[in-house]
């Protein structure tokens, strides 16, 4: 992995190897908002929904003209839009779509994330301008796949939740198309697109965005033995379940960068916006601590500590490594507390007052500490001392959500810079 | 009118001599290795003799081979499809494109039919794996009747629609029963049922049982209840629909060829003689009813079901 070998990865520059073939960090962005915090805190790309033909119908999902700003925002930061339209469609679906894909090219997004050949063949007809990428709904877990899409003029395949590493590298060595892998994020226990359990259980399609976790649910397991039914379980044993752990690749970042990985995909549209700008202010680091130095390059426990701070659910390497153990899946429980609760976000910075203007994201008050964190600073802890509403109002507690509150610093933060409280 | 084809999955060699009396056009046949979610497992040499078996008497065989590859099996692709071609066999039924890259290579024109289940869900898709080589199109069993009858309008490919018996709704690449197993420290009881394919998972909410097994290919979980539309295949017959498939799978011999006997009667009805069809469908899908298990009711699939999203 760290040989000094000529790959189009890596130069050796003043005797030192660098990166020169970084990937792109690609981040979810459910909507404007999300978007301009996920870009602010460092990535190079994101992905969003729009009106229709994604697959979160409960996400923000942006208009023809929030995609507009969306794309302008993130050009202004050097940042590519990725529209997921993802659906596999029925035939009540076909009509509009021209036009839907049209308005998409004409909002200028650098591409679509696209499982139906409908969507593809459409887009290249009606949008020639906009990239076609293979969403991970179509399975993709083997080279020839790959070299399929390749054939078919596809810009970027993104691979199934269950490839490995070394499946990866050949792939990459077969066949010369950008490979986008997830490597962070709440993932489906099923192949993607391989699973109508919602169907069946609620009569919501999952294909088309519907999709109501029943994986996620406790079942009891049941042995038929000549037509009686026998319980496999005591009473009081967990229930049968088939819930993932959360994929976390922090720590294999190297080794995909090393494969000539092209885009590091991190899950989660419904996530807040929290959640986005930890996770993305993370991956951001780790990514350039390694491109920048390999040689000396180790996982700093704060990096981990960081992401425990907005994560819901126990995390593992799922399949990286190859097909993940029991251990892998939640039995019992259902999810954690993240170790932070997202108290505000910074609106605004006085430098000559020392005060922070914040929007109120959840309870706190005079006497916590908290902490500050943001793309441009290091984090510090902070007490908080007396706290006043807008009108200037001396508070006892912050305690509804969305209220403009201001209090004292000992040091200064920037706009969108975010305040955790320790639980 | 065109007749449609009678499509069943049987379990063994055997099974086809039987399911030919019993009135089946073709069959679907293959190993796990290759093949998804099938009613028996047939080596090279029993695909040979099921092929031979068939031809004999005039019926077809389609090879499945329409798992999610990973690199090792997508590089036994050649070797495989140019054996199934050797077999004189009808058709490969696929669903991943590695399949497509291996016929191009090894054994370019021979015939496929793509299923890829849940995914395949609109004509327009349907047409476009028509154009890279389909011949058919399988459907996904979540459409309605409406949505199957306009697929049938708009195809160019022929269109293959299960009428009865149940369907995958959830594949794991992850041995989740085994998961299970060791998680409760039942290590031992993980030998046992490695192979049986009698477990089900009991949704209290809903009152289903859903059938959950393991094989090469994952874990596999299966619908609660058995669709069965033998009351209801006029409008399809009509329509030209190209290939009725009664599903098999996790059913014995005996309760298949009853079913295939069943639909033989139905579709004939159907063409011959559509007033008497309409007169003794109630009687069919009785008979239908009484082939069941108990914690197995029929129901007409999504068939006639709105799905919202």
């Amino acid at each position: 992995m760290n040989g000094l070998k000529n790959d189009g990865i890596s130069e050796i520059v003043d005797g030192k190897r660098v990166i020169v073939k970084k990937p792109e960090l690609l981040a979810p962005a459910g909507t404007l908002e999300k978007l301009k915090i996920a870009v602010r805190y460092g990535a190079d790309a994101v992905y969003i929904g729009g009106q229709e033909y994604g697959l979160r119908s409960n996400a923000g999902n942006f208009t023809f003209e929030e995609m507009k700003e969306g794309v302008a925002f993130a050009k202004s930061y050097g940042a590519k839009v990725y529209v997921t339209t993802n659906i596999f469609a029925h035939n009540e679906n076909i009509d509009g779509l021209e036009d839907y894909l049209r308005g998409i090219g004409e909002a200028g997004v650098t591409g679509i994330i696209v499982a139906d050949p409908l969507i593809i063949e459409t887009c290249r007809r009606v949008a020639p301008n906009v990239e076609v990428h293979l969403s991970t709904q179509q399975s993709l877990s083997n080279w020839r796949a790959v070299k399929y899409w390749k054939d078919e003029g596809l810009d970027r395949v993104v691979l199934a939740r269950e490839t490995t590493g070394e499946e990866m590298r050949l792939m990459k060595e077969k066949v010369d198309i950008e490979i986008e892998t997830f490597i962070h994020g709440a993932m489906c226990i099923a192949y993607s697109g391989r699973c109508v359990l919602s169907n069946h259980m609620t009569a919501r399609d999952s294909n088309r965005g519907g999709c109501c976790q029943s994986c996620r649910w406790d079942y009891n397991l049941v042995e038929m033995e000549d037509g009686e039914e026998m319980a496999i379980t005591q009473e009081g044993d967990s229930p049968f379940a088939m819930s993932p752990k959360d994929l976390r690749l922090l720590q294999s970042i190297p080794g995909l960068i090393e494969l000539g990985i092209d885009s590091l995909k991190i899950e989660g549209r419904m996530k807040s916006i929290h959640y986005v700008a930890t996770v993305v202010g993370v991956y951001r680091k780790v990514i350039d601590a390694y491109c920048a130095d390999p040689e000396n390059f180790t996982i700093k426990d704060e990096w981990l500590e960081e992401l425990e701070k907005c994560a819901n659910r126990p995390a593992a390497p799922a399949f990286f490594a190859g097909t993940p153990s029991a251990d892998e899946q939640l039995f019992g429980v259902h999810g954690k507390k993240a170790s932070h609760d997202f108290t505000g976000l910074v609106v605004d910075y006085d430098e000559a007052t020392q005060m922070v203007t914040l929007q109120q994201r959840n309870f706190f008050r005079p006497g916590d500490t908290v902490e500050f964190f943001g793309p441009n600073m290091n984090t510090f802890n902070q007490v908080v001392g007396t706290v006043v509403d807008e009108d200037g109002n001396e508070l006892d507690a912050a305690r509804h959500p969305l209220q403009i509150v201001r209090f004292k610093l000992d040091r200064p933060v920037s706009k969108d810079d975010m305040m955790r409280k320790g639980l | 009118m065109n007749k449609p084809e009678l499509l069943v999955t049987p379990g063994s060699v055997d099974e086809i001599k039987k399911q030919i009396e019993a009135g089946a056009d073709a069959f679907l046949i293959g190993e796990q290795r290759y093949g998804l979610r099938l009613a028996g497992e047939f080596n090279r040499e029993q695909i040979n003799e099921a092929v031979t078996l068939a031809q004999e008497y005039g019926k077809k065989v389609y090879v499945a081979v329409n798992a999610i590859f990973h690199n090792q099996i997508a590089n036994e692709l050649d070797d495989y499809v140019a054996f199934v071609k050797e077999t004189g066999a009808d058709a490969l039924v696929f669903g991943d494109p590695a399949v497509i890259m291996a016929v191009r290579e090894t054994t370019p024109g021979f015939p496929l039919h793509w299923s890829p289940e849940t995914i395949a869900t609109n004509y327009y898709t349907a047409n476009y794996w028509g154009r890279r080589g389909a011949v058919r199109a399988v459907l996904a069993r979540e459409l309605s009747m409406d949505a199957i009858i306009e697929m049938k309008e708009h195809a160019e490919v022929e269109i293959e629609v299960q009428v009865h018996g149940m369907t995958c709704m959830f594949q794991s690449k992850r041995p989740l029963l085994g998961h299970y197993f060791e998680y409760m420290g039942n290590n031992m009881e993980i030998e046992k049922r490695q192979g049986t394919q009698n477990m089900l998972l009991h949704d209290e909410e809903r009152s289903n049982k859903y059938p959950i097994y393991e094989d090469i290919n994952g874990t596999h979980i299966m619908s609660p209840n058995d669709m069965c539309i033998i009351d209801e295949l006029q409008d399809m017959v009509d329509a030209g629909i190209d290939s009725f498939k009664i599903d098999g799978v996790l059913q014995t011999e005996a309760y298949r060829i009853e079913v295939t006997k069943l639909y033989r009667k139905a579709i004939d009805l159907c063409i011959d003689n559509p007033d008497q069809y309409e007169d003794e469908k109630e009687q069919l899908l009785q008979a239908a009813e009484e082939l069941q298990q108990e914690h197995r009711p029929l129901d007409s699939g999504f068939f006639f079901k709105e799905t919202v999203y």
